[in-house]
């Protein structure tokens, strides 16, 4: 089996499944732009919808761009931290 | 929709532009509890984006941004969320309080009063603030390892000991308990920072350090907090008024998510004197930009001798790309400390 289809593992899939959902968010965002930004200044609730948005991107994007650079490599140093933040 | 015309097309070059000034204002934030709003905002407003929606779209990447962080730093055990909520509400108030100063400046002596105002605040406290910051820093560097236990300074130990029944609060980050009536007052002057400055943390970091003794990696986790609590409390209040223009926050949040991360992690394997280092050359180099546009100011208000339109577009300009050099020079000096942290850990092992 070749290196790049044997890293395909649990945590990879998942971080692949959250960066097509990132980007698909991203894409119903700039594809609806007009209505977005019509309903955030609408008054009323609107003010939610920014923030609502704002929300929901910070979850799947965070995981998402976590998840990427671990699967790069680029992991946290696993050290013991100083005594008094255990405290 | 009358404010929609607030918001103006967006093309490819200005997206890729946010996403990036996002990733490296991201990682500077990740690391250091905050940064990078002071490129974005003048960066919004130069691809024509009115400056209060340039504030508002700030503030709204600047909450799901600094949520992220707090929660990867929370991860490494690095964040006092107690005693982040305790300062993110009173900066809150800081932020409400800061706001109308301004306002009234703005009203009183117009556009130029304002900007003189917030750059006479920008050279004073980096000036003061940053020079001290850079200075410690430095010191804790040339202590060698001994320097890597941080131990609370004079003034901290003094506030520890101070006890005002009543409003005693107890904090994980110093293991000890200190009067709400002291940590007030740096919340809202963290706010009032943030609502004049856009970078809170300048104020927020460096007391939580000094004033309270609380380690620097987790004042700069901690910091987070507080940006998510004023970012949030900022973001209602201009979506209320419908200035948030949500593909601007988002864009910049897609950047600047990839870089939290990597400040997050730079955190796990520098030594504490680093958070300082960075923050401090940052301020310090922050500084000299805003001096170049004091004259600018001074002479639109008459306040010294008419400059010439060449003269005041470069030192405009002059003063965007030193803030621009300020952000990346951060963001090389964690990178490249995260890179030799790496390879120590990776031939330790």
């Amino acid at each position: 089996m070749p290196p790049a289809i044997a890293k395909l593992t649990p945590a990879t899939l998942k971080t692949l499944a959250l960066g097509a959902l990132s980007l698909a968010l991203y894409i119903l965002l700039f594809s609806f732009e007009e209505t977005v930004l019509q309903l955030s200044t609408g008054g009323g609730m609107g003010f939610l919808v920014p923030i609502a948005i704002a929300f929901l991107f910070s979850f799947v994007h965070g995981a998402f761009t976590g998840g990427f650079w671990d699967m790069l490599g680029l992991k946290a140093n696993t050290r013991k931290e100083p005594k008094r933040w255990n405290k | 929709m009358e404010q929609v015309a607030n918001f103006i097309p967006l093309d490819a070059a200005g997206l890729t532009g946010l996403f990036l000034v996002g990733f490296v204002g991201g990682l500077v934030s990740g690391f250091i509890g905050s940064g990078g709003a002071f490129v974005l905002t003048p960066a919004m407003m130069s691809m024509g984006v009115p400056g209060i929606v340039a504030v508002a779209s700030n503030m709204c990447h600047k909450f799901p941004k600094a949520l992220v962080g707090a929660y990867k730093r929370a991860k490494y055990g690095q964040v006092d969320v107690k005693l982040g909520l305790v300062m993110g509400v009173s900066a809150e108030a800081g932020v409400l309080v800061g706001a109308q100063v301004q306002q009234n400046i703005k009203t009183a002596f117009g556009d130029v009063g304002s900007n003189l105002y917030v750059s006479a605040i920008f050279v004073i406290t980096l000036a003061i603030v940053g020079s001290f910051v850079l200075r410690d820093a430095i010191k804790q560097y040339r202590m060698g390892p001994a320097g890597n236990d941080e131990k609370a300074g004079r003034l901290a130990l003094w506030v520890q000991s101070i006890n005002i029944p009543g409003t005693m609060v107890y904090f994980k980050s110093i293991n000890a308990k200190v009067s709400v009536l002291i940590t007030i007052p740096m919340g809202f002057a963290t706010g009032m920072l943030a609502a004049t400055i856009a970078v809170g943390g300048f104020i927020g970091v460096p007391s939580m350090m000094y004033v309270l003794g609380v380690p620097s990696l987790m004042a700069s986790a901690t910091e987070l907090v507080i940006a998510f609590v004023m970012g949030l409390g900022g973001t209602i209040k201009f979506a209320l008024s419908g200035y948030v223009d949500i593909r601007l926050a988002m864009i910049i949040l897609a950047g600047s998510l990839f870089g939290i991360q990597i400040g997050a992690i730079g955190t796990t394997y520098v030594k504490p004197y680093m958070v300082k280092m960075v923050m401090g050359l940052i301020m310090v180099t922050v500084l000299f930009s805003r001096l170049f546009v004091i004259p600018v100011y001074m002479a639109q208000l008459d306040m010294i001798g008419a400059l010439e339109h060449g003269t005041m577009v470069a030192l405009q300009t002059a003063s965007f790309w030193i803030m621009v050099f300020a952000l990346v020079m951060g963001a090389g000096v964690i990178l490249r400390a995260l890179w030799s942290g790496m390879r120590e850990s990776v031939s330790a092992a």
